[in-house]
C-alpha cells in the first residue's frame, strides 16, 4: 500500500517551504492593514469635513473600491500601470498599493462611523462638566470609539488576510504557488494535491479564525 | 484609446459579463437559501444541525474563496470526489456566501426588541405565527442592507473564477491582454462592464432599502 | 356574588436566587378593577408577567376561572387568547398599519373572519378618537395614540381579564389623560382588569380595590378610600407621601426661624 499523500509534506522541507508561501501573503496582509490604519484615519477624518469636495472625493474613492473586484484593481496596477506611467511594479508593490487603496477607504468608513455613532449629548453633557475640548477627547470620545471601531477593524483585517491571496493571480509565488510546485514534485502520488491544498485551507482558517474570535469576544464584552 | 479594438471585443465581454452573471446569481440564489437553513437550524436550535451550521459559517468565512477553490477543483478529483468547473463555482461561491447570508438572517434576528415577541405572545399567537406574522418580517427588513452587500461582494468574489478556467470577465480581459497587448483598453471594458453589472443592484438595494424605511421599518424603537 | 375570573395562590419567582415574588395571593372577581401599586422593584409588573405565562413561577398556582393556567409549558397561546397585555412601551408592530396591527390576533389566533373583525375595529379605534388612523404606519402616531391602539388591539380579543403594566409611564404627561380615560371607560364598561400603575389619582378612581405590594408580598389591601386615606401600614404610610413634596414657601418660613433663633 502506498503512503497517504499527506506524508510528502513531512518530506524534506516542504512545510516549512509551505510555511513560507504563507508569510508572504501574511506579510503583504500586516503591511497593507498597518498602512490602512493610518491613512483611513486620515480618510476617516476627511470624510467628516465640511468641504463639500472633500466629500465627493471620498465617495468616490470609497465607490470605487466598493463596486471594483480587488481582482480587477490588481490588474490594474500590476498590468495597467505599465502601459499608462511606464511603472513596472512588482507583485508585491502591487498588491501593498491596491490593498491599501483599498483597505483605507473601508478603515475610513468604519472610522468615520465610529466617530459618528457617538451622540452629541456625550460631548455635550462632557462639556458641561467643564472638561475641555483635549479631555472630552481623551475620556469620553475616543473610548467610545475604539470600543465600536476595534471589533471591526478587526474584522476588516481578517478580510484583508484573506483577500491577499489573490496575489497568486499576479504571479506571487505565494502559499498557493509553493503548494503547486510540491505537487509537481510528487507528480506520482495520487492523492498529493488533496492533502497539499486541504493543509493551505487549514492555515487560512487557523490564521484568521482567532482573530474572527477575538472581535466576536470584543464585540459581546463591549456591546 | 483605441476604440476600434474597444468595439470589435464588445461582444467577448458580452459572453464574459453574461458568465459571471449567471453563475453569480445561481451562487447568490444558493447562498440565500444555504445561510437561511444555517440560520434556522441555530434560531431553533435544531440539534446537529445547529452545530454543523455553527462549524461551517466558521469556516467559510474564515478561508479564501480562492484556496476554497484550488482544493475543490485541483484537490478533492484526487481523491475520487469530481466536479465541472461550472459546479466548483457555483459550489465555491455557495460555501464562501451561505455563511455570509447566514450571519446577515442572524444579525436580523437578533435586531428583534424581544418585547416585539411578548407583544406577539399576548396577542396569543402561537409559536409559528408570531415567528411568520411578526419576528421574521422584522428581521428580514433589518438584514436587507446587509443581504444586498453580500450580492455586490458574491459577485465581485467571481473574478477568481478564472483558476477554473472558465470564460468570465475577468478571464476573457486576461486572454485579449496577452493576446493583443491593448493592456489599456481591456482593462478599461473590464472596468465598465463590472460597473455596468453591480450599478443596477446597488440602484435596486438602494430603493429597496428606501422602501423598507418608509414603511416604518426605520424607527424600530418605541413604536 | 360575580365569578372569580383570576386566582392566584401564593406564588413565588426568584431572579437569581432573589425572590421578587414571595408568596402573593390575590383574586379577582368578574368585572372588577385591581390596581396594584408599589415601589419600583416591588415585583408588580413580574406579577402581571406571571399571570399571562411570560415568566415561569417557582411555586404556587394561578387560575382562570376553572382552568389551571400556571405549569404549563404547551399550548400557552390558548391562555393568552383569553388574556389582554398592554405594557409601557405599546409595541406595536412596526412593519404593520394599525388596522393589520389590529387585526393580526383575531383572524390568526382566532381564526374569525377578517370583515367581521375590521368592523368592529373601526368602531372600537372610533370609540378611542382614532378612526382615521386606521390605515397609518405605528410610528406616525404620537406616544398616547399608539397606547390607545394597543389597548383597542388587546380589547379586540374579546378576554377575560385585561392586565395593564404602567401603560402610562413612557408618556409625556399631557397625553396621560387621554389614555386613561380609555381605561375608565373599559371600567364602566364591566372590563375585568389588574392594573399596575404609578398614577395614584387615576388609581384612586378607577380602582375597586387597591394591592399594596413590596419586597414580593402584598403588605395592605382594601377599597381605594381606605387605602389612599387611611393606610394601616407604616410602609403604606410612607409610600404614599413620597408623591406629595414639601412646598418650598414653608421652607423658607422656617428657615429664618433657625437663623434668628436665640
Amino acid at each position: 500500500m502506498q503512503d497517504l499523500g499527506i506524508s510528502i509534506l513531512f518530506k524534506g522541507i516542504n512545510f516549512q517551504r509551505l510555511m513560507g508561501g504563507l508569510w508572504v501573503t501574511l506579510r503583504l496582509a500586516l503591511i497593507t492593514i498597518g498602512l490602512s490604519c493610518l491613512f483611513g484615519l486620515l480618510f476617516g477624518m476627511l470624510m467628516l469635513s465640511k468641504r463639500k469636495i472633500a466629500k465627493v472625493f471620498c465617495r468616490m474613492w470609497l465607490e470605487i473600491v466598493r463596486f471594483m473586484p480587488q481582482l480587477v484593481l490588481l490588474y490594474i496596477v500590476y498590468f495597467g500601470f505599465a502601459r499608462l506611467f511606464g511603472w513596472d511594479l512588482d507583485g508585491e508593490t502591487s498588491a501593498v498599493i491596491v490593498f491599501t487603496f483599498w483597505g483605507t477607504a473601508e478603515m475610513g468608513d468604519l472610522i468615520r462611523g465610529a466617530l459618528t455613532s457617538i451622540p452629541l449629548h456625550q460631548t455635550e453633557s462632557a462639556a458641561a462638566l467643564g472638561l475641555t475640548k483635549g479631555q472630552v477627547y481623551l475620556y469620553v470620545l475616543i473610548p467610545q470609539t475604539l470600543r465600536r471601531l476595534l471589533p471591526q477593524a478587526i474584522n476588516l483585517s481578517t478580510r484583508i488576510i484573506k483577500t491577499t491571496a489573490l496575489v497568486k493571480m499576479i504571479n506571487v509565488t505565494e502559499v498557493l504557488k509553493v503548494g503547486q510546485q510540491i505537487i509537481g514534485q510528487f507528480y506520482r502520488q495520487p492523492d498529493a494535491a488533496f492533502w497539499v491544498y486541504f493543509v493551505i485551507f487549514l492555515l487560512y482558517f487557523l490564521v484568521c479564525w482567532p482573530f474572527s474570535l477575538l472581535a466576536k469576544q470584543l464585540e459581546k464584552r463591549w456591546a | 484609446m483605441d476604440w476600434t479594438f474597444i468595439a470589435s471585443h464588445v461582444w467577448d465581454y458580452v459572453g464574459g459579463a453574461w458568465v459571471t452573471l449567471r453563475f453569480g446569481l445561481y451562487g447568490v440564489l444558493c447562498s440565500l437559501a444555504l445561510g437561511m437553513l444555517c440560520c434556522l437550524a441555530r434560531y431553533f436550535r435544531v440539534p446537529v444541525f445547529r452545530q454543523l451550521a455553527v462549524g461551517y459559517i466558521e469556516l467559510a468565512r474564515n478561508t479564501p474563496l480562492l484556496v476554497q477553490l484550488f482544493f475543490l477543483y485541483a484537490g478533492l478529483p484526487r481523491v475520487g470526489i469530481k466536479f465541472s468547473a461550472e459546479a466548483c463555482a457555483v459550489i465555491g461561491l455557495t460555501f464562501l456566501g451561505g455563511a455570509y447570508m447566514a450571519e446577515a438572517f442572524r444579525s436580523g434576528l437578533e435586531a428583534v426588541d424581544k418585547a416585539q415577541v411578548e407583544a406577539g405572545a399576548c396577542i396569543g399567537l402561537t409559536r409559528r405565527q408570531n415567528i411568520r406574522y411578526v419576528i421574521f418580517p422584522q428581521a428580514l427588513a433589518t438584514a436587507v442592507p446587509a443581504l444586498f452587500a453580500n450580492v455586490i461582494f458574491l459577485i465581485k468574489e467571481t473574478s477568481v473564477f478564472s483558476v477554473l478556467a472558465m470564460m468570465d470577465l475577468m478571464n476573457v480581459a486576461d486572454t485579449l491582454r496577452t493576446s493583443g497587448g491593448r493592456t489599456v483598453e481591456v482593462l478599461f471594458m473590464l472596468v465598465m462592464a463590472y460597473l455596468i453589472i453591480l450599478l443596477p443592484v446597488s440602484v435596486i438595494a438602494t430603493m429597496v432599502e428606501r422602501r423598507l424605511r418608509y414603511a416604518g421599518f426605520g424607527d424600530q424603537h418605541s413604536v | 356574588m360575580a365569578d372569580t375570573i383570576l386566582r392566584v395562590n401564593d406564588i413565588h419567582k426568584s431572579f437569581d436566587g432573589t425572590g421578587v415574588l414571595r408568596g402573593v395571593s390575590l383574586e379577582i372577581r368578574e368585572g372588577e378593577v385591581v390596581v396594584i401599586v408599589g415601589p419600583s422593584g416591588c415585583g408588580k409588573s413580574t406579577l402581571l408577567r406571571c399571570i399571562n405565562g411570560l415568566e415561569a413561577i417557582d411555586k404556587g398556582e394561578i387560575w382562570l376561572r376553572n382552568e389551571k393556567i400556571s405549569g404549563r409549558t404547551k399550548d400557552l397561546h390558548l391562555v393568552r387568547q383569553k388574556i389582554g397585555m398592554v405594557f409601557q412601551s405599546y409595541d406595536l408592530f412596526p412593519h404593520m398599519k394599525v388596522m393589520d396591527n389590529l387585526l393580526l390576533g383575531p383572524t390568526k389566533a382566532l381564526g374569525k373572519p377578517k370583515q367581521e373583525v375590521e368592523q368592529e375595529a373601526m368602531q372600537m379605534l372610533e370609540r378611542v378618537g382614532l378612526k382615521e388612523k386606521a390605515h397609518v404606519y405605528p410610528r406616525t402616531l404620537s406616544g398616547g395614540q399608539k397606547q390607545r391602539v394597543a389597548l383597542v388591539r388587546a380589547m379586540l380579543m374579546h378576554p377575560e381579564i385585561m392586565l395593564l403594566d404602567e401603560i402610562t409611564a413612557a408618556l409625556d404627561p399631557e397625553m396621560v389623560s387621554e389614555v386613561l380615560n380609555v381605561v375608565i371607560d373599559l371600567a364602566r364598561g364591566g372590563m375585568t382588569m389588574a392594573i399596575v400603575t404609578h398614577e395614584m389619582r387615576f388609581a384612586e378612581a378607577v380602582a375597586d380595590r387597591v394591592l399594596f405590594l413590596e419586597e414580593g408580598v402584598v403588605l395592605e389591601e382594601g377599597t381605594p378610600e381606605k387605602f389612599f386615606h387611611a393606610p394601616t401600614t407604616e410602609r403604606a404610610r410612607r409610600f404614599l407621601q413620597s408623591f406629595t413634596y414639601a412646598s418650598k414657601r414653608d421652607k423658607a418660613e422656617v428657615q429664618p426661624k433657625n437663623n434668628f433663633g436665640d
